[in-house]
């Protein structure tokens, strides 16, 4: 067991600055060597991805693997997430003015610019990062990859570079769905608990030409983020079957980290570009 | 010829189908028997508290003090994230006085509580598994019971009290957390002053309820995911694949669990 697996209490001591300094160096230079094999990793892709041929029957079995399967998991959760984003906003809008006559249209422009991506995609996170890190990690453990190496086959362009178009197009597709789920289920709620006709409710009036490019930005972002982040997760395992364990949790955390980061870049630069 | 060679294909594909379906059912029947089965032998050894005191403080350790940097990070982007998607009811109306009650409720009610459980059932759920699921396959858990060392008392306890107790308190932290990313971006990017960003948190509209209703739903939160994640993480077959596949149906099954369980506390709750 290392020294960072005790306890603080039963840690050899060490000075507090130099310990704190330890830390902050440590923290630095893993996140410096870990950006720049993301990088390295998302340039290679992006290589192989202009100079290659695709294998059409990889990239339809990772597209039905990640989109198709998801498709329960992601209708089951922003139906529910509709429901409950209409229920609590209707519930405050009744305390301040009880005016539910925006409620429909507000709501559309909220799923459209932000909501239905960034929920989605943290949903597809855990989906599809973990079932990509999982595979990878399994393949690198039991030396199928090196395996690849051997036949001068690059693991990037073989398993990543699939992996990463099926993610681009099957995210969008995928959250154009979950948002026009929650939507319906977000009409419904407020038809049955606040009695909005449904006419009143589905309206397009708030949303904006910004509000679509907004939501279409990043749709693209998390669909590259998502199998990039898990793929680079899954293809660095070491240590075994518990090896691939952790890769699983890097890799859901970390992509939903980089979902978190882009949704707040996306949206600050969006909130410049197009003023409200 | 063609006809009879159709026939029976149609009833063996519809066969098929509904053999799928019960199948389907029948699992998901098994999934959730085995977590009640594993809540209630939980609950047991908890009337006379039977847990293994330093592995329940080491659980503590791994699974709350070094989450806390994600959480805290999670926490200042998502406040940001809300004032941002805010900002235009915001200046339509030009009611930033308001914006501190906007943010805190959200805040307070859904948005910390869930994507605080979503990063905890990331990582630390998600770690438990694979850690119980390697000691599964290993056969360690079979070498406690062998020792006459309930598993349970031992490895179960102390990892499901550590998760609800993670979660809980992480939820606090991101309440904290995500006000303070809300302020600084309603005065970097909205110009509203922190002073009136706090007027509005403090205002009168917002209540003790609403800070409660989101800790009671993390507390929810925090049982799904040691439920799911322990009863997965026992119930690997299969050597190392099978751990990557517990992992995988542990984060699914926390996620569409943490969002149906926010629906039916939120109408509960109202």
């Amino acid at each position: 067991m290392s020294d960072s697996a005790l306890p603080l209490s039963r840690r050899p001591r060490e000075g507090f600055i130099t310990a704190t300094l330890r830390l902050i160096g440590t923290t630095a230079m893993e996140l410096a060597l870990a950006g720049r094999d993301l990088f390295s990793v998302f340039a290679r892709t992006l290589y192989f991805l202009t100079t290659r041929r695709r294998d059409r029957a990889t990239l339809m079995r990772q597209a039905f693997e990640m989109g198709n399967r998801s498709v329960f998991f992601l209708v089951v959760t922003m139906g529910f997430i509709g429901t409950i984003l209409i229920y609590q906003g209707g519930l405050q809008l009744k305390r301040v003015v009880p005016d539910f006559s925006q409620l429909g249209a507000n709501f559309l422009q909220l799923l459209v610019r932000d909501i239905a991506a960034s929920i989605g995609a943290l949903m597809l996170a855990t989906r599809i990062g973990a079932g990509i890190a999982a595979e990878l990690g399994s393949m690198v453990v039991t030396e199928q990859v090196d395996a690849l190496r051997m036949c001068s086959a690059d693991p990037i362009d073989f398993l990543v570079v699939p992996r990463f178009v099926a993610g681009l197009v099957m995210t969008g597709f995928l959250i154009v769905l979950g948002g026009a789920v929650a939507f319906g289920a977000g009409a419904l709620t407020a038809h049955i608990a606040f009695e909005v006709p449904f006419e009143v409710f589905m309206t397009a009036r708030s949303v904006r030409l910004g509000d679509l490019v907004t939501g279409a930005a990043k749709c693209v972002a998390y669909g590259a983020a998502i199998p990039l982040v898990s793929s680079y997760c899954g293809l660095s395992t070491f240590g075994g079957s518990e090896g691939v364990g952790w890769a699983t949790t890097r890799a859901v955390v970390n992509s939903s980290l980089a979902i978190l980061m882009l949704n707040f870049f996306i949206s600050g630069v969006a909130l410049l570009i197009f003023p409200p | 010829m063609a006809e009879p060679a159709t026939q029976p294909n149609v009833a063996s594909s519809l066969g098929a189908t509904l053999a799928d379906i019960g199948a389907s059912f029948l699992s998901v029947a098994e999934t959730a028997g085995g977590m009640g089965l594993l809540f209630g032998k939980v609950l047991r050894r908890l009337a006379p508290p039977d847990i293994d005191g330093p592995e329940l403080r080491r659980t503590l350790h791994k699974m709350a003090v070094r989450s806390l940097p994600i959480v805290v990070v999670t926490a200042i982007f998502t406040g940001a994230i809300t004032v941002i998607q805010a900002a235009p009811i915001v200046t339509r109306f030009q009611a930033t006085g308001l914006l501190g009650w906007g943010a805190g409720f959200s805040i307070f009610r859904e948005i910390a509580p869930l994507l605080t459980a979503l990063m905890i059932s990331g990582r630390v759920g998600a770690n438990n598994t694979a850690e119980l699921g390697t000691m599964v396959v290993t056969e360690q858990v079979d070498a406690l019971r062998a020792l006459a060392i309930d598993p349970i008392s031992f490895l179960v306890l102390p990892r499901f009290i550590g998760i609800v107790t993670t979660l809980f308190v992480m939820t606090i932290y991101a309440d904290g957390v995500a006000l303070v990313g809300a302020a600084l971006a309603a005065d970097g990017l909205l110009g509203v002053s922190p002073v009136s960003f706090m007027n509005g948190l403090t205002g009168g509209l917002l209540g003790v309820s609403d800070v409660l209703s989101g800790l009671v739903k993390s507390l929810v939160f925090g049982l799904m995911i040691a439920i799911s994640s322990c009863y997965f993480g026992l119930a690997t077959t299969g050597g190392a694949p099978g751990v990557g596949r517990s992992v995988n149906a542990t984060v699914v099954a926390s996620a569409a669990g943490i969002f149906v369980l926010d629906y039916f506390v939120s109408f509960l709750l109202g």
